[in-house]
């Protein structure tokens, strides 16, 4: 029995790649973990790493061959070993083609009827989650649990505009009577920010990936939407890594929400006065840099909310390393700013606008989106009041930051105005406690109420 | 604390906001200065309904032959026609007496006056029956509703006898052999169309450009066209100068285009809108926030002052019963913390003349106005089979949709009981349908109703009977 080794999707939104250098040779033995090609992608070049041992009976792609769709059988592996050939838990899911059209190759080793899902190569840095469930491997048990399959109740014009958006119905929730989705829910809900918040694609994935979205079970025509009245917009990497990791993490982690309101009229003052400082070196600050510097400098001062829940224990991170949210043309993705503490605020400005450049014309590297300790979603820009963005796994805590507007607050017993700024902090309860959430926050607070104090 | 929930004003809006407070459990009193079941039952929608069908019944006398039938000397009792509005009055007035007894709702008869208290105003009562009574309850609703608005200065003041209002002009003691009706909304061509069909000479004065304004202007171009058919006369684009009171009649001065014409006629009724019963009341001493003559109110009918709440005319335009109960109904679901019926849904208007208008959403103008690049739909109900066999052959269905989104966005008709039809659109409106639901749903054949259909199917060029 041979096992074809496919085109592995390095990122959710890679299509195509080079083959850039084969490291093994017909007739090779390779064991899991050994290191069998390079590919290179617009972003990046990467290791790919057998899954499964066995004999290289052919490779299928020479060195060097550019285009190759992902999910082209690249090699051929006899698979004498035992051929385990489950996926790592994380690439089930990054490698969708596999589930879309099944490979051309009829060497699989899947059961018959079975889906076949094998991606049986691996991202290096995402070994790590190799451990997972086999997935798509018990004989069709693959396709999700199945749903309770209950009708979504909306108005026909929601629907409608809901198409014209290319809004997913099940993603809004319904403000008419009985729950009914009615016009102004799906109007609220706009295309970019009816989406969670933040994903990270191609992070480590903490949950096997056998838990695909189990929501799919039911066609749209079962649930009442005909074929034909829609146009359908097939699922990339991206979206089903958003969708997959946002679930798991909504469903699996026990999150929970803390907001603050926080005067920020020092700290626009603050802001003038560094962008008036940095302006011969040609470097902007914004308001999110010094969110993020605060926040950094919040993680030292509480560094229980720098943490990530591990089965093993508690990971107190080293760094207050930010994972920013950066919205793209269709999805979103979350670059990290490294040990954000011990940085300036002119570094930061420029680290963080390269870093959403270069998000948004897909030229990160792995390891730039991957990892992060903190997250940071920022909806002001779109006058979002107040939002409670879905915990990064495995991070203990993400912070949704609102709009600045002037706001009438009392002060002293006199009403008065003042820009404030709603943020939520949403924690991940197994790790970040109510109290230690609210200590950071307030920390967060006093550093933006006061920004002279980020500096000492 | 006597109450949960003292209504002050017992017309459509506080009589149903107080039986659906009942309903939801709370204690409550509802104080009436006058007679149960406000302006609407005893001297506004349901009276002047009754009074329409008369001259209706009187009109079709005219048209029997079409019908192949034949009756000689029709002719009418004037005093009858009047008596029986005040029956039918009396009938509903002593309905709501019942509907108060049932859902144990203590009926305080007298005038209210707030003053400061807590949680809620206090509300002092001069009783009907003498003395005063002070009752206290943690919120209080104001629905007293609203009158005819007279301009003193130009002599637009009801008298009784050759001026009147709404009030005078449906308790007249003869039918006026002529007749100038300022102000062209609804209730003055009601008026208007009540008293042209019993035979009196009747002109009707518009300060704006065409007469039922607020109506879409198609439906105001019908409307002009099929009144004067059935010989209203008209004065678009007119203002009153001066109403001058003459021995036997009144004198109008009015000016259209910058030239001066004088009407004299028997009577003069006055409908040139309407102001907020807004006085007498304390509101001013409380802090109630009042602008033109009505109470500003939040989203759920709050005033800003803590436990007082305002709903239906009182509380600002459109000033129609339905938009009152639907009002205080949202109201009083609030205040007893229930997730209240939404106030977003469309209130449809109507006008009870011959033939009847009808409306509900935006004109095709307002939609445009918005910036909605519209798909309209028309359909006439002279090529409707039913209305062929009924002999109502006036009027159209109009239909406004948004084009982008194919939502209904409004709905305009003139004709015979499109009346009793505008809840079709408003329902689709209400659920939010679209072309697509309009054209899906079955309409019974024969009715009128299948205009309304066709106008939908019209918009998207797929009408059938054209």
């Amino acid at each position: 029995m041979s096992i074809d080794v496919l085109m592995p999707a390095l990122s959710p939104t890679m299509e195509e790649g080079t083959l850039a250098k084969w490291h093994v040779k017909k007739g090779d033995t390779v064991k899991s973990g050994d290191v069998i090609a390079e590919i290179e992608t617009d972003k990046a070049t990467m290791e790919v790493e057998a899954v499964d041992e066995g004999v290289i009976e052919e490779l299928l792609v020479p060195e060097g061959t550019e285009e190759v769709k992902v999910n082209t059988p690249i090699a051929r592996l006899s698979g004498e070993g035992e051929a385990s050939s489950a996926p790592p838990a994380a690439k089930a899911a990054e490698a969708p083609k596999a589930s879309q059209s099944p490979p051309q190759s009829p060497a699989a080793t899947a059961p018959p009827g079975g889906e076949h899902l094998a991606a049986p190569v691996a991202v290096s840095s995402s070994a790590a989650g190799g451990s997972g469930a086999p997935a798509g491997r018990d004989g069709g048990g693959s396709s999700p649990q199945a749903s309770d399959g209950s009708r979504i109740f909306a108005s026909p014009l929601a629907r409608r505009i809901a198409e014209q958006k290319g809004l997913d119905l099940t993603s809004v929730t319904g403000s008419g009577p009985h729950g009914r989705i009615i016009k102004a829910d799906v109007e609220a809900a706009k295309p970019g920010q009816a989406r969670p918040p933040v994903a990270q694609p191609g992070a480590p994935a903490a949950a096997p990936a056998s838990a695909a979205p189990p929501r799919q079970v039911q066609s749209l025509a079962q649930m009442g939407i005909p074929d034909g009245s829609y146009d359908l917009i097939p699922l990339d990497g991206m979206r089903k890594t958003v969708a997959r990791r946002m679930t798991e993490s909504f469903r699996d982690v026990p999150h929970f929400p803390l907001t603050l309101d926080i005067e920020i009229d020092e700290l626009l003052a603050a802001r003038a006065r560094v962008n008036k400082l940095l302006e011969p070196q040609g470097v902007k600050v914004s308001v999110n840099d010094l969110v993020i510097k605060a926040a950094a400098v919040a993680l030292k001062q509480v560094p229980e909310a720098n943490a990530s829940y591990s089965p093993e224990g508690i990971a107190m991170h080293h760094h207050a390393d930010i994972a920013i949210a950066v919205a793209l043309e269709h999805g979103l993705i979350t670059p990290i700013l490294r040990a954000a503490e011990t940085k300036g605020l002119a570094q930061i400005a420029r680290e963080a606008k390269d870093l959403a450049e270069r998000a948004r014309s897909k030229k990160l590297k792995p390891e730039e989106f991957q990892g992060g300790t903190f997250s940071i979603s920022n909806l002001g820009m779109f006058g979002i009041k107040s939002f409670a963005s879905i915990i990064n796994e495995p991070q203990g805590a993400i912070l949704s930051v609102g709009a600045g507007e002037q706001r009438a607050v009392v002060k002293n017993g006199q009403l008065a105005v003042a820009t404030v700024m709603t943020v939520t902090l949403t924690c991940d309860h197994r790790v970040v406690d109510g109290a230690i959430g609210s200590r950071w926050l307030n920390a967060f607070k006093a550093l933006v109420s006061d920004p002279l104090t980020m500096i000492v | 604390m006597d109450f949960d929930l003292i209504v002050i004003g017992s017309g459509p809006g506080g009589y149903v906001t107080a039986i659906r407070a009942s309903q939801l459990g709370l204690k409550t009193a509802i104080v009436e200065r006058e007679l149960l079941g406000g302006v609407c039952l005893n001297w506004g929608c349901i009276p002047t309904k009754a009074l329409l069908k008369s001259g209706e019944v009187y009109e079709q006398l005219g048209h029997l032959a079409d019908y192949g039938l034949k009756v000689e000397k029709a002719s009418f009792d004037f005093d009858g026609i009047v008596k029986r509005s005040r029956k039918v009055a009396t009938t509903l007035n002593s309905g709501v007496a019942f509907l108060m007894k049932k859902h144990k709702i203590e009926v305080i008869e007298g005038a209210a006056k707030l003053e400061k208290g807590s949680p809620a105003p206090k509300v002092v009562v001069a009783l009907k029956a003498g003395g005063s009574r002070t009752v206290t309850a943690k919120s209080v609703i104001l629905a007293t509703g609203a009158r005819a608005r007279t301009i003193p200065a130009i002599g637009l003041e009801p008298d009784g006898e050759r001026v009147w209002t709404y009030r005078e002009a449906l308790v007249p003691k003869a039918c006026p052999k002529s007749m100038i009706v300022i102000g062209s909304g609804a209730i003055g061509i009601e008026f208007a169309s009540f008293y042209r069909a019993l035979g009196a000479d009747v002109t009707v004065i518009e300060a704006l450009p065409r007469i039922l304004p607020v109506e879409d202007e198609e439906v105001s171009k019908a409307a002009h066209k099929a009144f004067e058919k059935r010989g209203l006369k008209f004065r678009v684009g007119a203002s009153v100068k001066k109403l001058t009171r003459l021995k036997a009649g009144v004198s109008i001065e009015l000016e259209a285009a910058g030239k001066s014409e004088t009407l004299d006629a028997e009577v003069a009724i006055v409908a040139v809108g309407i102001v907020g019963n807004v006085e007498d009341m304390g509101l001013e001493a409380l802090g109630v926030k009042i602008e033109k003559t009505h109470i500003v109110t939040d989203g759920h009918g709050a005033t800003g002052v803590p436990g007082l709440y305002a709903i239906g005319d009182v509380a600002g335009p459109p000033w129609l019963a339905h938009k009152a109960s639907h009002e205080g109904v949202h109201c009083v679901e609030h205040i007893a913390g229930q997730a209240p019926t939404n106030l977003t849904s469309p209130i449809p208007g109507c006008t009870y003349s011959t033939p009847q208008i009808a409306s509900v959403g935006l004109t095709e103008a307002q939609a445009k106005e918005q910036g909605i690049e519209v798909k309209v739909g028309r359909f006439p109900f002279r090529v409707n089979g039913k209305a062929i066999a009924s002999g109502e052959l006036e009027g159209f269905v109009k239909t406004v949709f948004d084009g982008k989104t194919g939502a209904l966005i409004g709905a305009h008709m003139i004709g015979g009981e499109v009346t009793e039809m505008i809840q079709g659109f408003a329902l689709a409106m209400t659920l939010e349908a679209t072309e697509a639901e309009l054209q899906a749903t079955v309409f019974p054949h024969p009715t009128m109703s299948e205009a309304m259909h066709e106008a939908s199917l019209d918009a998207y060029g797929k009408v059938l009977h054209v």
